[in-house]
């Protein structure tokens, strides 16, 4: 299978100036991960797996290493790469899904779910019928489809949220708790859609409270846990 | 680590703005230090930082209200050539009202407030040529629709309206030849929170539908996250911080930009 991303020697940190001090959330991480693979963060809380998720999609600053990400147009570092060009990739390559959703004064559900299709060019209608689509697979009711999602509940706008992040296939599909507080069926849609596109090659890091829910996805996994050793891959690790 | 040192490799487009080493002072006040700042086609780049940062005078600066001590400021248009900073009044003036649009914290700035809010917009219209009254008034309600201004109201003028309206005439006035660059300076400061979420959406669906390139200034957090790609943190007169929005939002490098960052939050 094609590489997507290699991972060498990632570090990161946080200093905190008011303090003085600072902290480290992991180091030296090295993976590789490729089209179409389900790769688990497992680790206890503050093991530094949202960090790493965050770290890869670059919405925090790398201290060391390398994230080479397997572009179609050619290989790019993400942890040195320009923000215009981490912005398009976001667009077009990579996504991120988490368990909240920045919602907009004044915006309904169904146009923020069609926003990242009208952003890559689709046609305002297509878009929008597209949107309505996934929020009736993730179980959004027809009724709120026009509604503002500020005034949802959390579980709710967490569908809306998911139907929006999951509405354009991406190459890299970065996963952080998107099962919290959904429902049963909600649950099942996301796995769907996940299966269809790790099917389709895209290659997805995730972590997951529980991650029974995805087991059938999985197909290795890193423990982030500190006191685990050296950050190495494990392969073919059963959940 | 130091991202933004990379050139872009994949974005091949020229930026749209660029500006370079811009300094001002005012007597012995150092307003600007060596400010830089480069906007791709479509992109908004958000300047968030405490009073007397230097935001919104380097927003004049781009607006070419104020001519810097030194620096360059460049536009990437075809009929724009050199270091607009020293282009003369008249060529100022033609650039301003034609390619760069602009909306003040204070609509007494931006608006004739005895005019109908249609003859300040049509006003733009004007400058750029147009001498056709049914042209001039369709385009001016045109931009005010755009604005989600209602047109019922447009022969009003600004003195007879809230400051949300009177904003939003600003901003049709600012769009109505289809800029090529929007200024935003504080644009939400002094409305109630509902009308900030209207003249928030607009701006956001500006700058989806039409992908104009925005520059806004703002010491409300919220509103810069809401629109900014990119935000650059200024402190007395120096840029101490810029990235991705989100980055300098969640993972502030710089100490003044973490207290920034966590007081507003």
């Amino acid at each position: 299978m094609t590489p997507i991303l290699d991972v060498r020697g990632l570090s990161k940190g946080f200093t905190m100036h008011h303090l003085g001090t600072a902290v480290s959330a992991f180091d030296e991480i090295s993976f590789t991960l490729r089209a179409g693979e389900f790769l688990l963060l497992r680790g206890r809380n503050g093991a530094g797996k949202s960090t790493l998720l965050r770290t890869l999609y670059r919405s925090y600053l790398a201290a060391e290493g390398e994230i080479n990400f397997h572009s179609t147009h050619g290989t790019i570092d993400l942890a040195r790469a320009a923000d215009v060009d981490i912005a398009y990739l976001r667009r077009t390559e990579i996504g991120f899904v988490t368990q909240f959703l920045t919602a907009r004064p004044r915006v309904s559900a169904e146009a923020l779910v069609a926003e990242p299709l009208r952003l890559s060019g689709v046609a305002a209608e297509e878009a929008l019928e597209r949107a309505r689509q996934w929020l009736s697979a993730f179980g959004v009711k027809r009724d709120l489809w026009p509604a503002y999602p500020t005034t949802f509940s959390g579980g709710e706008q967490q569908k809306v949220n998911l139907a929006r992040a999951l509405i354009l296939p991406q190459r890299l599909l970065l996963l952080d708790e998107p099962t919290a507080s959904l429902d049963a069926g909600a649950r099942r849609a996301l796995i769907t859609r996940l299966a269809e596109l790790k099917a389709g090659g895209t290659a997805m890091i995730g972590v997951f409270h529980h991650p029974g829910d995805v087991a059938t996805l999985i197909d290795r996994e890193i423990d982030l846990t500190p006191d685990m050793g050296p950050q190495e891959e494990r392969e073919d690790v059963a959940v | 680590m130091t991202p933004t040192l990379d050139a872009p490799r994949f974005v091949t487009t020229r930026p749209l703005l660029r500006a370079q080493g811009v300094t001002k002072s005012y007597g012995g006040v150092q307003a600007l230090r060596d400010v830089s700042a480069t906007v791709y086609p479509g992109e908004v780049l958000g300047i968030v930082g405490e009073s007397g940062s230097g935001k919104s005078t380097f927003l004049r600066c781009l607006n070419l209200e104020e001519t810097p001590d030194s620096g360059s400021y460049t536009l990437d248009l075809p009929d724009v050539q050199g270091n607009l900073f020293e282009l003369d009044r008249y060529a100022r003036r033609m650039l301003c009202a034609t390619r760069i649009g602009i909306v003040y914290q204070n609509p007494h700035l931006g608006l004739l407030m005895s005019h109908s809010s249609s003859g300040n917009v049509a006003e733009r219209l004007l400058v750029a040529g147009e001498r056709r009254f049914a042209v001039l008034r369709d385009k001016a309600g045109a931009a005010l629709d755009a604005s989600e201004f209602p047109l019922d109201r447009m022969d009003a003028p600004p003195s007879e309206l809230s400051g949300g309206m009177q904003q939003r005439v600003q901003l049709a006035k600012a769009i109505a030849l289809e800029p090529a660059l929007l200024l935003l300076d504080e644009p939400t400061t002094g409305l109630d929170v509902s009308v900030q979420a209207l003249v928030l959406d607009t701006l956001k669906r500006l700058q989806r539908d039409r992908r104009i390139t925005m520059v806004i200034v703002s010491h409300d957090l919220g509103v810069i996250r809401t629109l900014a790609d990119r935000v650059m943190v200024m402190r007395r007169g120096e840029v101490v911080e810029a990235g991705l929005a989100d980055q300098v939002f969640q993972d502030p490098q710089h100490a003044y930009a973490q207290q920034l960052v966590h007081a507003k939050l």
